[in-house]
């Protein structure tokens, strides 16, 4: 593939770049990403891998935007509400970079689409909201070998982390099972602020664009946290990939997705519990 | 005389400006072999400062700068492999 003058003025901060160049163009160029959750996560993110040349982007969301979306999914304007999120994100993706290739999945994942979801995809960006998806996310993705980013917002504080399936450690490694339903407060009971949410969003889309160029150091076997009320980075060591792990242990336990319960506030009319 | 360097290929970026100079110049160097020589033409001021220098930082070889008298150089460079 050659770039026309056009892209090479597109990418020219790109290819700059040792680290990425011509080569890493092309490979964005080429790739898959997969981002599950148009919200406080996903729009950041989805933006920075559009404006990257991520060359397909699948976006996966079954909300229409609501007016309280605006504060933080930065995808989406006020001329969208009402409008399928993956549509309104869509639009914004292809308004900012025509060689990018969206596709929309106006569904909630479950254990029955999630595979399907996944399967031609090279990196999954987790950007729900709730410990259902995150679980199903990071089982889904262990079993189909596909690597993938986690990150969760609440408040002020985010973190993030990248499991590479046989690499490192899991999600699940790391955080066995979901929550008692109710025993965390979701982002809207909790709030959130809308640029921290921008910025663990970002750097998901940081490691996405990492993992496909082959940069730099992932967050694989770390955890990084963020406190943005006193602006402190942690990156904490997480322990090896777990043997006993129930998904990605040497006998797992779990050989079927499982659809955990959502918390009773998080159920909206229409949808499954 | 001069021994003759054979150049495998030509580039002209003086119809671009910084930064696409050395993107231009960048991408043109990827379509050849190690080892092999490119010659880019550039005008005079701005790219030619740049230009070689970013080239240099590349790892890649300058062998000539060539002086066409017409307000543009011709910039000999060998490809180098990646370390």
């Amino acid at each position: 593939m050659a770039f026309t003058n056009e892209q090479m003025e597109r990418y020219s901060r790109h290819i700059i770049l040792k680290e990425i160049g011509v080569k890493g163009q092309k490979k964005l160029l080429a790739s898959k990403v997969l981002i599950i959750g148009a919200g406080g996560l996903g729009a950041p993110a989805a933006l920075y891998l559009a404006a990257a040349g991520v060359g397909t982007i699948g976006i996966a969301d079954a909300d229409a935007v609501d007016l309280s979306n605006l504060q933080r999914q930065i995808i989406h304007s006020t001329a969208d509400l009402g409008k399928p999120k993956v549509l309104s994100a869509q639009e914004s993706m292809e308004a900012i970079n025509p060689d990018v290739q969206v596709n929309t999945y106006q569904e909630f994942i479950t254990s029955s689409n999630i595979m399907d979801l996944i399967r031609d995809y090279d990196f999954i960006l987790d950007g729900t909201d709730n410990f259902p998806a995150k679980f199903l996310i990071n089982d889904a993705c262990v079993m189909a070998g596909k690597p993938f980013s986690h990150a969760g917002i609440i408040r002020f504080k985010g973190q993030l982390m990248t499991v590479i399936p046989g690499e490192g450690p899991c999600y699940r490694c790391v955080f066995k099972n979901p929550p008692p339903k109710d025993a965390v407060p979701t982002c809207r009971q909790a709030g959130v602020i809308g640029a921290m949410a921008g910025v663990i969003g970002c750097l998901q889309a940081l490691e996405a664009i990492k993992y496909i160029t082959g940069t730099g150091e992932l967050l694989v076997g770390s955890l990084l946290t963020f406190d943005a009320l006193t602006m402190e980075f942690h990156k904490i060591r997480l322990p090896k990939k777990d043997p006993d792990c129930a998904v990605c242990g040497e006998h797992p336990t779990i050989t079927k997705l499982i659809d955990y319960e959502q918390a009773a506030c998080d159920w909206k009319p229409g949808e499954k519990v | 005389m001069a021994e003759e360097i054979k150049v495998d290929d030509t580039v002209d970026i003086t119809d671009v400006v910084c930064p696409v100079t050395f993107v231009k110049a960048k991408v043109a160097l990827e379509e050849l072999e190690d080892g092999q020589v490119l010659s880019i033409r550039m005008n005079d001021g701005e790219p030619v400062q740049n230009v070689p220098r970013s080239i240099k930082d590349e790892g890649h070889q300058i062998l000539k700068l060539l002086d066409n008298q017409d307000g543009t150089y011709n910039l000999i460079v060998r490809k180098a492999g990646e370390e």
